[in-house]
C-alpha cells in the first residue's frame, strides 16, 4: 500500500539533515557560539544569549540516544496510523544533548518493554524515493 | 506596572443556544449566538461593542458576520488559553482608550465538523513531529504525563488522575448543560479504554460543539450594566515552546510565571482565592498547573488533589462547571472557564453553586502545554 503519513517537506535550512537521512546519517545543526548542537535545524541558533546567531554549522550525530518520554498510541490520529496502532511517540536525548521527537521501533510497545532512560540507536525508514525517517531501536 | 485592579469588569456571559452535539451549526453560528446571548446577559447590544475579540477565526470573518466596524480588533490565537488572555488585553485596550465595549467570542463545531490537525508544510512540526504521527493533543499531552509519571511515581499519579476525573464528574451532575451526566466510578476510570498510553479515555476532554462569549467594559459602564459587575483584578500570559518536543520541562508549564503574576498584580494570595478554574484539557494538565500556579510544590499534585476534595464539598473548590472532561469541550476551552467564573461569582450556578464567593483564579492552557494565561475576577 502506498505510504499515506504526512511527509515532511525539506526546506533550505534544513534540506542538509533530510538528504543525510537518507544516506542513512543523522546530521545536526551546531552553533560555533554556544559550542553546542540544537534540534531542530535552523539558520539560526535559537539561544537569545548567543552572541552569533548565524554562525552555525553542520555535524554527524553518533546516533545514539536515551529515552526521555513516550507515549502509546492506542487510535489512530490520522488515516496512515491506522495499520500501526499501537505505536510509539518518544522524545529522546541525542547524545549530544538536543532532544527529538521521533517513534521507538519496538516489537512489543508495552510500558514494560519501555523504560526511561533505555538506550537506543537510530535507525532510518525510507518513506519516498527522496526521504526517510530517522527512528531510535533499543540497542 | 500601573495599577489595572477593577478598572475594567465583565459584565455578560453566555453560551450559544444549544452546545454539546449540534451538526447542524457553523462555527460562526456559535460565535453569533453566543455574542447576542452575552450581550443580553449584559443588557446591552451589537451596537455597543466596539473592541473585538477572538482566536480560531479572524476578527476580519467574525465582525463580518456580526455586522460589527471595531476600533480595536485582536486576532491573538494561541490555542485554548487565548480567550484568557483576551481579558488582560481588553484590559489594556480599554484603559488606553481604543474601546470601551469589548466582545470576546468563540465558536466551535468541534465534535461535528471535526478538522484534522494540521499546518503549513514548511513549519518545524509538519516536518519534525507530524511525519512520526505526534497529531493532536492526546498523543502529546501523554508524552508530558509519562514524563511527570517517571519523575514523581506512576501508581501516585495514576491515582491523581483518575481522583481528578471522578470529582469533575461529579459536578458535571450538577450542570444542566454538561454533556456528561452519568455516574463515573474509579473503576469505571480505571476500566476506560487507553487512547494514548498512559491516557485513558477517560483522562482525556469531551469534544463537543459549542460557543460562548463574553462583554468586558470600564469601570464605568460597568456600573450601569444589568448585573453586578465582576471585576478583573489582574492578568498575565506567556507561552514558551509550540512544539511539545521542545517543551523545557515536560512538567511545569508557563504557569509558573503567570500565575505568580496575576496575582501580584491582584494584590491576592492563593489562600486568597474561592474558586480555582483550571483548564482540564486532560486530567494531567490540572495536575502540572496546579504545581505551575503554585499552589502546590512540583510533584505535590497527586497529594493535593487526593481524597477528592475537588469535588462537591470538598475544601479546594475548582472546576465547578463539570470543565473540559465533563460538560463541555469544542476544541479551545478557555472561553468556557470565564463563564462558570463569573456565573459563580455572581451567584447564578443553582445546585453547583458555592457559599458566596469573592475571588477566582482562571488559568487557561493552549496549545501543547504552550501557552497560559492567568487571570483573577473578583466580586464587591
Amino acid at each position: 500500500m502506498a505510504y499515506n503519513k504526512p511527509i515532511p517537506v525539506p526546506q533550505g535550512e534544513s534540506d542538509v539533515y533530510w538528504q543525510k537521512a537518507k544516506e542513512k546519517e543523522l546530521w545536526l545543526r551546531y552553533c560555533n557560539g554556544c559550542e553546542e548542537a540544537y534540534f531542530y535545524p535552523t539558520d539560526f541558533c535559537r539561544n537569545i544569549e548567543c552572541a552569533t546567531p548565524r554562525d552555525t554549522k553542520w555535524v554527524k550525530a553518533s546516533g545514539k540516544a536515551t529515552l526521555f518520554t513516550y507515549g502509546i498510541v492506542q487510535r489512530a490520529p490520522h488515516p496512515g496510523f491506522v495499520d500501526d496502532v499501537p505505536f510509539v511517540t518518544a522524545v529522546v536525548e541525542l547524545e549530544e544533548g538536543p532532544k527529538m521527537p521521533t517513534n521507538i521501533v519496538i516489537e512489543d510497545p508495552t510500558p514494560e518493554n519501555l523504560q526511561i532512560g533505555m538506550a537506543l540507536e537510530v535507525v532510518f525508514e525510507d518513506i519516498t524515493d527522496e526521504l526517510a525517517l530517522p527512528k531510535f531501536k533499543p540497542v | 506596572m500601573t495599577d489595572l485592579r477593577k478598572t475594567v469588569a465583565i459584565v455578560g456571559v453566555d453560551e450559544s443556544d444549544e452546545i454539546g452535539k449540534v451538526p447542524d451549526k457553523s462555527n460562526l453560528q456559535h460565535h453569533a449566538e453566543a455574542a447576542h446571548n452575552a450581550l443580553d446577559d449584559a443588557g446591552m447590544s451589537m451596537k455597543d461593542v466596539n473592541g473585538l475579540f477572538t482566536a480560531g477565526t479572524s476578527t476580519l470573518n467574525l465582525a463580518e458576520y456580526l455586522g460589527i466596524e471595531p476600533s480595536f480588533t485582536d486576532t491573538t490565537a494561541v490555542g485554548g488559553s487565548s480567550f484568557i488572555i483576551h481579558i488582560a488585553h481588553a484590559m489594556a485596550a480599554i484603559n488606553a482608550g481604543y474601546c470601551d465595549v469589548a466582545l470576546v467570542t468563540h465558536g466551535e463545531a468541534g465534535r461535528s465538523r471535526r478538522s484534522r490537525p494540521g499546518g503549513d508544510a514548511a513549519d518545524p512540526g509538519s516536518q519534525f513531529e507530524s511525519p512520526y504521527g505526534f497529531l493532536g493533543a492526546p498523543i502529546n499531552y501523554a508524552m508530558a504525563a509519562r514524563r511527570y509519571m517517571h519523575q514523581y511515581g506512576e501508581d501516585k499519579t495514576r491515582q491523581a488522575m483518575a481522583e481528578v476525573a471522578v470529582a469533575t464528574r461529579k459536578w458535571a451532575q450538577l450542570n444542566p448543560k454538561a454533556y456528561m451526566q452519568d455516574d463515573m466510578t474509579f473503576d469505571d476510570y480505571h476500566d476506560s479504554r487507553w487512547i494514548s498510553w498512559p491516557f485513558h479515555l477517560l483522562d482525556c476532554c469531551l469534544v463537543t460543539d459549542a460557543g460562548g462569549a463574553y462583554v468586558i467594559t470600564s469601570a464605568e459602564r460597568a456600573r450601569d450594566a444589568k448585573k453586578k459587575p465582576v471585576w478583573v483584578l489582574g492578568a498575565a500570559e506567556s507561552h514558551d515552546h509550540n512544539l511539545i518536543s521542545q517543551m523545557p520541562d515536560l512538567t511545569r508549564t508557563v504557569a509558573k510565571n503567570t500565575g505568580p503574576s496575576a496575582l501580584e498584580r491582584s494584590g491576592v494570595t492563593h489562600d486568597d482565592i474561592d474558586l480555582a478554574m483550571i483548564y482540564d484539557s486532560f486530567t494531567y494538565t490540572v495536575l502540572a498547573t496546579l504545581e505551575s500556579l503554585g499552589f502546590c510544590g512540583p510533584g505535590e499534585a497527586p497529594d493535593f488533589v487526593a481524597n477528592q476534595r475537588t469535588a462537591p464539598g470538598g475544601d479546594f473548590a475548582m472546576n465547578t462547571s463539570g470543565g473540559g472532561l465533563s460538560y463541555t469541550h469544542s476544541g479551545m476551552y478557555g472561553m468556557f472557564l470565564v463563564l462558570e467564573a463569573v456565573r459563580q461569582l455572581r451567584g447564578e450556578c443553582g445546585d453547583r453553586q458555592l457559599d458566596d464567593p469573592k475571588l477566582c483564579l482562571i488559568n487557561g492552557t493552549g496549545g501543547s502545554l504552550s501557552s497560559t494565561g492567568t487571570t483573577v475576577l473578583a466580586v464587591d
